[in-house]
């Protein structure tokens, strides 16, 4: 008690206390690293929704965040209560006359975006910041409402990192650290997190229907529609984006037969062409022979919110919840709302409905009246002149198409009322639609029965992979017509036209792939193995697929508490491996390879019972040891003399002689006793 | 409403703790050094852990009813974190040992500096939380063990047995808490409170005229070579068989003080011990010597260190 350090206690007092203040913890007041990462967190967020935020709401709010970081750089403080106030009455106003409604996806992420950012204007507190970090996630997670790609859950799995970097730094230490630094700890938990992440996705129990009201109604509609009129095809011949990938049991067929058939359309308006009544659809399919082999071949769907499927022209059978309709096109019972895979077979060599049935043969020559005068007056014309044939009045038709001046051009112009007429006598520019869509009518003018097919045709064919790519670009419309003793054969009076008018936006491909894309195309076709491992291996992974995971070990069907079961016994193992991991003993690390060496002889030592003390020093040690270890006294008197000289002879020890040391240790052995 | 829920919660636990007996064992004082080993850390949610866990379950609920597989892997990687966070807390604890502690010198109602040292075997420590009696202090550790000071409070002097200590984390998310609760068998010295102030000490100019008078012994020096013969002290002198020597006025100046028990009437106890350690603790810092007599009569003194100021505080503090 006699020591006096009276004025070293008031100083370390002093420190203790101001430590203290400075823990955010304590004080609760956000620190600037703290409010930085948050601010960089929220950003991130912004960022991940822009794509789908209104351009005003998405400026105001990077805006108001670029405001609020530069005022509390300046000066600590919320901003003022009343304008606040004023924000938080202006942002649903605001969403609500833009949208008309608070509820559905893309309203109510705007919200919630904006509700993150106004809650930054007043985040002072580390209590503030946690809640603030904690919706960061969940916005987080609502951007992957819109696009689930690939490339999005890693940008917004990325986008988690400032989110942890911004609670690590509200933990008392933080400010001592380098900026830099502040990531890493989120970052090595989100890789150590990997194993867990795998086993809570496979195992947690899919829901097979939602509980509540899928989302969907205020999704635009992607892809092939069951309403064609002039111009409707057009955006989605401009979408580059991934409709399906077939995988084929054999070879692929030849790009020729590459017809993908979506939905037969039966009824012409006047403008539109509309599949046909449910007394059509419904009903067995029409008999088909097959001439040659059947092809397998599994489809991966991306979701088109539709009720049909693609199927190779023609397909035979169907497995999976997937009905073959009367008029051989693929139908399911509940909307395609996320990604799904089905398998087919399919023959391309065929004859379908060798016999017409009359009522179909009725609906397939039907024409509404008054419209398109000429081209009405052409098709009877053909019929005066080639009598009673019907492949020569089909190849007319395909010759005007073929020298008549037609090009094929996705910027057509518009037509007019009698879109036929104009397109077929005046404007002559068009793509598969107005192709397809004159060609039936023409043939229907003329008394052949025929009907419009949409689908997708084309593709790129990976050979790492196999498998083909399908894009909405991809889509496409043709024509069939029933013929005496051949059935119904596809006509596709696209594929005859020459000239091609290309616009000079980027046109992404053309119906009837006759267009080349530049290289970035052909990378972006390649680089399509990842998502299609993707959309195949995550995506598609439903409770169908998940009921199915053991079944490589024999158990054929999982039920909810099996797969609980599999989950908790999952987490027990890896936690358990964690743990062990987290209670590994602690390593010792050398400060310099004398220490090293100096550590390998105490383990050495150790082994015949001679433990160093804490308090013990090398000489003590080294003297217990020459005792209890008589006949290598010589030696460890040598080791003894070297290391004192070495680590307290030398504010550094030097090299040579260290490694001497470091040699000398590894020669050393203990010698029992002879007798 | 806070300190009806905070006296809930103490008699919620302190009632767990006599239940369970494994909690309790951990009260017992131990011996030092303390190492922070598997089955004396424990780990809960936070408040904030526990928000975040409602939030991941929304997120799932979300993912699963939307068929969202993106989501559920975003939610599966969110949780496995969190869930991950909790073995970090555990890391931040574990193996810490708890090797000396060191107390400074305070009074009663001063925090007392308490050092404690910790080993850290392997790697540093960061963001660790020392909590006792409601002071919460934080602190980081390097890779080679440090220290760090405690502002303990103080209730009564005399020896106080350093309570029971709460050392936590919330690394690294403040999601989770892992504790580890240390009762070190450790005592430290609290010295009385200090009062300074009228009244003074007994009047100084009375003190040194006894000095005079009596001829103290305390106030006699040897002889020198050079002194004047005047101020020799003869009766004293010749009582001691040599020549002594009276101390100047100058320096009667510096004349130890003497506080004395039996000088304070009137007083209770402890006000008693308070005054007197005001008293040295003022004659110490003005640079004086001091003499002090306790009740039993024992005197310490006269001197002016910091040895004498600290052994005379001691003597105060364990006053019975």
């Amino acid at each position: 008690m006699n020591i006096a350090y009276a004025p070293a206690e008031q100083q370390a007092l002093a420190a203790a206390d101001e430590r203290v203040a400075t823990a955010p913890e304590m004080k609760g007041q956000l620190d600037r690293r703290a409010f930085d990462l948050l601010c960089l967190s929220v950003a991130c967020v912004l960022a991940a929704h822009i794509a789908h935020l209104p351009p005003w709401l998405a400026a105001a709010l990077s805006g108001l965040l670029l405001l609020r970081w530069l005022q509390r750089r300046t000066q600590r403080g919320a901003i003022p209560k009343l304008a606040r106030i004023v924000l938080v009455v202006a942002l649903p106003v605001a969403i609500l006359t833009t949208y008309g409604t608070p509820f559905g996806r893309t309203p109510g992420s705007a919200l919630a975006v904006g509700l993150l950012v106004l809650k930054l204007l007043e985040s002072e507190r580390a209590r503030d910041a946690r809640m603030a970090i904690g919706f960061c996630c969940f916005v987080l997670m609502s951007a992957l409402l819109f696009t689930q790609s690939l490339l999005m859950t890693l940008l917004v799995a990325l986008a988690l990192l400032p989110a942890l970097a911004a609670l690590r730094a509200l933990q008392p230490d933080a400010e001592s650290r380098r900026y830099a630094r502040a990531f890493a700890p989120g970052a090595w938990l989100l890789l150590a997190a990997t194993p867990l992440t795998l086993l809570g996705f496979l195992f947690v129990p899919r829901l097979s229907t939602p509980l509540w009201g899928a989302p969907g109604a205020d999704i635009a509609h992607t892809g092939v529609s069951d309403r064609m009129a002039p111009g409707d095809l057009r955006d989605l011949l401009m979408d580059g984006s991934v409709a399906m990938r077939v995988g084929f049991d054999g070879e692929p067929p030849p790009k020729a037969e590459r017809y993908f058939r979506g939905v037969v359309l039966w009824y012409f308006d006047g403008r539109a062409w509309v599949p046909g009544t449910a007394g059509i659809r419904n009903g067995a399919p029409q008999p088909l022979q097959a001439h040659g082999p059947a092809l397998g071949y599994d489809v991966t769907l991306e979701p088109t919110r539709r009720h049909w499927l693609f199927a190779l022209d023609m397909p035979l059978d169907a497995s999976g919840g997937v009905v073959l309709s009367a008029d051989h096109t693929l139908r399911r019972d509940k909307p395609v709302n996320e990604t799904i895979t089905y398998h087919v077979d399919s023959v391309s060599h065929y004859v379908l409905a060798q016999d017409l049935d009359p009522r179909l043969r009725r609906a397939a020559l039907e024409l509404p009246e008054g419209f398109d005068s000429r081209a009405v007056a052409l098709a009877r014309s053909w019929r005066t002149k080639f009598g009673n044939n019907d492949a020569a009045i089909m190849r007319a038709a395909l010759d005007l198409f073929r020298t008549g001046g037609f090009a094929y051009n996705l910027a057509a112009p518009p037509l007019g009322r009698d879109s036929i007429d104009d397109f077929l006598f005046d404007t002559k520019q068009g793509y598969c639609e107005h192709y397809a869509s004159a060609f039936a009518f023409l043939m229907r003018a003329a008394g052949i029965p025929a009907r419009v097919v949409a689908g997708y045709q084309g593709g790129f064919w990976s050979d790492y992979a196999h498998y083909l790519l399908v894009r909405q670009s991809d889509a496409h419309a043709w024509s069939e017509v029933w013929l005496q003793g051949h059935g119904w054969v596809r006509v596709d009076p696209t594929a005859v036209v020459r000239r091609v008018i290309t616009a000079g936006d980027g046109a992404i491909g053309s119906g009837n792939g006759d267009q080349t894309g530049n290289w970035l195309d052909g990378l972006r076709d390649r680089l399509d193995i990842v998502n299609r491992l993707w959309d195949r291996g995550v995506l598609g992974f439903n409770a169908l697929r998940q009921s199915e995971l053991l079944a490589p070990f024999g158990i054929p069907h999982l039920d909810y508490g099996q797969l609980a079961i599999a989950l908790a016994a999952g987490i027990v193992v890896i936690l358990g491996i964690g743990m062990l991991m987290a209670l590994r003993g602690p390593r010792i690390r050398p400060r310099d390879a004398l220490e090293a060496a100096q550590l390998r002889l105490q383990e050495k030592l150790a082994k015949q019972g001679c433990l160093r003390a804490p308090h013990e020093g090398p000489r003590d040690f080294f003297a217990r040891c020459m005792l209890a270890l008589p006949h290598n006294r010589v030696e460890l008197n040598a080791l003894a003399e070297a290391y004192i000289s070495l680590r307290y002879g030398h504010p550094a020890p030097p090299a040579e002689p260290v490694r001497n040391y470091s040699r000398a240790v590894r020669a050393f052995r203990v010698r029992s006793v002879v007798k | 409403m806070n300190a009806a829920a905070r006296t809930w919660r103490e008699a919620l636990i302190s009632r767990v703790e006599r239940r369970l007996p494994a909690l309790t064992r951990l009260r017992q004082p131990e011996p030092l050094p303390i190492e922070l080993h598997r089955r004396r850390i424990y780990i809960l949610p936070t408040r904030s852990g526990l928000g975040f866990g409602v939030l991941l379950a929304v997120m799932l609920v979300g993912a699963l009813n939307y068929q969202n597989n993106s989501a559920l892997l975003l939610t599966c990687l969110l949780g496995a974190t969190v869930i991950n966070s909790m073995l970090s807390a555990f890391r931040a604890l574990h193996g810490l040992q708890l090797t000396c502690i060191r107390a400074g010198h305070a009074c009663v109602g001063d925090p007392l500096p308490l050092r404690l040292e910790f080993a850290t075997p392997a790697r540093a420590r960061a963001a660790l939380c020392l909590d006792m009696d409601h002071i919460s202090h934080a602190f980081s550790l390097d890779a080679r063990g440090s220290e760090t000071t405690f502002p303990m409070p103080t209730e009564h002097r005399g020896w106080n047995r350093v309570p029971r200590m709460r050392i936590s984390s919330t690394l690294p998310f403040g999601l989770f808490r892992a504790w580890s609760w240390i009762t070190p068998e450790h005592d430290v010295l609290v010295y009385p409170r200090q009062l300074a102030g009228p009244p003074p000490p007994p009047d100084e100019d009375d003190g040194r005229q006894r000095a005079h008078g009596d001829e103290d012994y305390a106030q006699l020096r040897e002889y020198h070579f050079g002194d004047p013969l005047k101020r020799v002290a003869w009766k004293a002198s010749a009582r001691h068989d040599r020549l002594l020597i009276r101390e100047l006025d100058a320096a009667a100046h510096d004349a130890p003080q003497r506080f004395e028990w039996n000088m304070l009437h009137g007083l209770d106890r402890e006000t008693r011990i308070s005054r007197l350690a005001g008293w040295v603790h003022e004659a110490h810092a003005a640079g004086r010597a001091w003499t002090l007599v306790l009740p039993d009569a024992r005197s310490l003194g006269p001197e002016a260190d910091n040895a004498h100021y600290h052994r005379c505080m001691t003597a105060l503090a364990v006053l019975p």
